[in-house]
């Protein structure tokens, strides 16, 4: 072993202990600041005991998720349950045309053509300059109600077959909401759609214009080129960003309850109105939350490894 | 767009610009180029950084649109229309300094995607003729892997067998050894040098005097926008007519 072979060698050894000594580094700092957290909830609980005053009844939860059905004797989903549906039925089909319109839109706001720029850049003023819920009630009374109605699709759901209308419960929840539903689905899309919108726009402007020209010297169209080049690498940077996006749009869903979508924090509104259980509901549905969007954040991170894994 | 009779095609040049002009804003950075490429012929452009070597090599297939003058390649002209403009890229292939390699695709899929796209291919025909070019550039073996995992040579012999897939009539090469390490130099040189013995028709923008002398038939020296010297490279090389060609020799070749 030459020295230099030694050195290096040595090195690594001492490397490979620095990084051991970070990973179970703690000491009674670390100690310290563990106790000052558990003081401190403790503190809190007991406080809250003390004053509020409050008797917890957390028997309520599984009776307002499910229940008997009295004519068939079959447990049901009840109103949580059914809220919970609806939270989930928002946050796909909301995902699916958000991205939808954010690549559209996205893809307009980088244009050559001043008319589709115009349009995009519009939109997404409009959108992000106004307050989310001003926004609701501006699409859902003025632009769905108009929309929808005139369309007929109650009259075009009444029509269907058996199956038809289950299949069409199971994708947008109970046939006679599905009005409501799609409008507060509308205002969801169309206002993460805005923010999704700028976020594909920077994907596409960090796609350095050397990939376009090798497109463009192997005769490609502009479409080829924007479909096969630039858009997989755009998606796959702006991936993160994207996450959050989605993440604010779930919790963003709980707005459109204000125009009575019968979603999770509609249903929760009113079991702490029915019963006077606000917090038992109000945490659990917190909790709700929480688990679809760690559960967005932890695909995004999935897809984001992949992307990775792929060239990168 | 006018193709040509056959009997023409054979005497009628593979590139001809006619006194072409173009303008970066106030800068004018050709100023009435006149070249003319014979089918088969190689042709070395070289020159001092800014004197629009590449702005002419990307002018041919229509990445720098001109302003002025007249471009045309295997009969095909330049026009604003899209469709001359395709006519003229489906005879040129381009390899540039950076590769740009497409890095979200296999180097496999980097040269499937445009056959399969524009040249109307099946997947298994394109992957076969991308497999047979592979072989040409001696990568072969790196089909599955993404770009960012191959050598900078490597990269630009992938970019290489990438654009001769398309079977291109003409292939411009825009200094491709200048991001180059130096030990890689030669392998990419080696393959465009294969290519020369080939009969293609190639135009190219570099600083390897070396292989100019080997390899073409053609030293086009360029200066502030215009062509300064055009000649073969034995007389370009040992008795240059311009001072600013003997003074660029000099520089160049000093070290």
């Amino acid at each position: 072993m030459t020295s230099s072979e030694q050195a290096t060698g040595t090195l690594r050894a001492t490397t490979r202990l620095q990084e051991l000594r970070r990973r179970v580094h703690f000491d009674w700092l670390d100690l310290a600041v563990i106790m000052m957290i558990g003081w401190a909830i403790w503190w809190f609980v007991d406080r809250i005991d003390g004053t509020l005053k409050y008797r917890w009844d957390w028997s309520i939860i599984p009776r307002f998720l499910v229940k008997t059905d009295l004519k068939t004797g079959a447990t049901v989903p009840n109103v949580l349950l059914e809220g919970l549906f609806t939270t989930l039925r928002l946050a796909v089909w909301g995902l699916l045309l958000a991205m939808l319109i954010g690549l559209v839109m996205g893809m307009a706001r980088t244009s050559k053509r001043l008319f589709l720029r115009l349009i995009a850049g519009t939109y997404v003023m409009l959108v992000r300059n106004i307050p989310p819920l001003v926004f609701v009630f501006i699409v859902v009374f003025f632009v769905a109600s108009q929309l929808l109605t005139p369309l007929g699709i109650n009259n075009a759901i009444a029509r269907m077959s058996p199956e038809a209308k289950a299949w069409m419960s199971i994708l947008f929840g109970p046939p006679r909401l599905i009005e409501n539903f799609l409008s507060g689905l509308l205002c969801l899309s169309l206002f993460a759609g805005a923010y999704v919108t700028e976020i594909v726009r920077a994907g596409i402007e960090s796609v350095p214009r050397s990939q376009l020209e090798a497109g463009e010297s192997l005769v490609l169209t502009r479409w080829e080129i924007m479909r096969f080049i630039v858009m997989p690498q755009a998606l796959r940077k702006v991936l993160p960003p994207l996450a959050g996006q989605f993440i604010q749009m779930v919790k963003d869903s709980s707005l459109v309850s204000l125009v009575s979508v019968q979603e999770l924090s509609f249903m929760a509104m009113d079991i702490q109105v029915s019963t006077q259980k606000v917090f038992e509901v109000l945490i659990f549905t917190g909790g709700l939350y929480f688990v679809i969007c760690y559960g967005l954040s932890l695909l995004f991170g999935y897809l984001e490894r992949r992307a990775l894994a792929g060239g990168g | 767009m006018n193709r040509p009779e056959n009997d023409m095609l054979q005497s009628s040049p593979a590139i001809e610009m006619i006194d072409v002009h173009k303008w970066f804003g106030n800068f004018h950075a050709l100023k009435g180029v006149t070249l003319s490429v014979g089918a088969g012929e190689r042709v070395v452009i070289c020159g001092p950084s800014g004197s629009g070597k590449s702005t002419l090599i990307r002018s041919i297939n229509g990445l720098e649109p001109h302003d002025a003058g007249r471009i045309t390649v295997n009969g095909f002209t330049l026009t604003e229309n899209q469709r001359d403009l395709f006519a003229v890229r489906r005879e040129v292939g381009m390899v540039f300094q950076q590769f740009n390699l497409f890095p979200h695709l296999t180097v496999l899929e980097n040269c499937v995607l445009a056959q399969t796209r524009s040249r109307g291919r099946t997947r298994e025909e394109a992957e076969s003729i991308a497999m047979e070019y592979l072989h040409r550039v001696r990568i072969p073996e790196q089909a599955g892997k993404y770009p960012a995992r191959l050598s900078g040579g490597q990269q630009q012999r992938v970019a290489i067998a990438r654009s001769l897939c398309m079977q291109p009539k003409v292939m411009l090469f825009d200094e491709p050894t200048s991001a180059l390490d130096p030990e890689m130099i030669s392998e990419v040189l080696d393959v465009m040098t294969d290519l020369a013995s080939s009969g293609m028709t190639m135009v190219c923008v570099t600083h390897e005097m070396g292989f100019a002398r080997r390899v073409a038939d053609r030293i086009v020296f360029m200066d502030e926008g215009i062509i300064v010297e055009d000649d073969v490279p034995s007389r370009f090389f040992e008795s240059p007519t311009s001072a600013r060609a003997r003074q660029f020799l000099s520089q160049i070749l000093a070290h």
